[in-house]
């Protein structure tokens, strides 16, 4: 199951809606402004909620990098444990590296486990941001 | 809510960084920002290449700009040394496509 960060998921401007339980027990956040005048909530609370799992990061630079999803931030940047390149004879430049931080910017895919995707739950968020928009 | 990059715990120590132009550079982590802009002391860049072993080019201190980066990896320094990179044959990273 692949997620595809691309600038489409990015086509709202104000989020109403009851996604994460998390999100509902703490008081309002103040927004998230990331310059295009847009607030993104969903996705850093989604992949909040997937900390612990085991993930594969696909980047612009067809770099691929598997670990576990130790924390996201608001930009989207990952940071990952446990981290082997999944072509390494090809990629052999990260070989000593076993925790690394990714920044949001260059992520094309995160590939995730398919028990950690309740896709109903994600369709009726996303469908709700785009049209509250 | 507006905290920077998670980079705190990697200060003083050994860090592997990936740019958008594909080039890998070793050196200790001394500072960053919230743009992820980063101070890197005693910096190497390791150049790979298909026909010899991995280059080693020393660069001192330098700073690279947060647009330009796209990897911060925490070197351990015994898989490091572990490595015989005269060894090591690969193409050089490919230039992020955004």
């Amino acid at each position: 199951m692949k997620i595809k960060l691309t600038s489409a998921s990015y086509s709202v401007r104000s989020i109403k809606f009851s996604f994460c339980s998390n999100l509902l027990a703490k008081p309002r956040k103040p927004s998230l402004f990331l310059g295009r005048g847009i607030e993104i909530i969903l996705f850093f609370s989604y992949f909040k909620d997937l900390v612990g799992r085991e993930v594969t990061v696909e980047l612009k630079n067809d770099l691929a990098i598997r670990g576990t999803l130790h924390s996201v931030d608001q930009y989207l940047n990952i940071k990952l444990e446990n981290t082997r390149v999944v072509d390494q004879d090809k990629y052999p430049h990260m070989l000593s590296v076993r925790n690394c931080f990714i920044r949001g910017s260059v992520v094309r895919y995160v590939q995730l486990p398919p028990d950690g995707v309740d896709i109903e739950l994600l369709h009726d968020a996303t469908r709700r941001e785009a049209r509250g928009g | 809510m507006a905290t920077g990059p998670g980079l705190e715990s990697l200060v003083d120590q050994m860090i592997s960084v990936i740019t958008n132009d594909g080039r890998n550079i070793v050196g200790v982590l001394k500072g960053f920002d919230q743009a992820t802009n980063i101070i890197l002391d005693e910096s190497h860049e390791r150049v790979y290449s298909t026909k010899e072993g991995v280059q080693q080019l020393v660069l001192g201190l330098y700073i690279i700009r947060g647009d330009n980066i796209s990897v911060v990896g925490e070197l351990d320094e015994e898989l490091d040394s572990a490595l015989d990179l005269s060894n090591v044959r690969a193409h050089p990273l490919k230039p992020v496509i955004h």
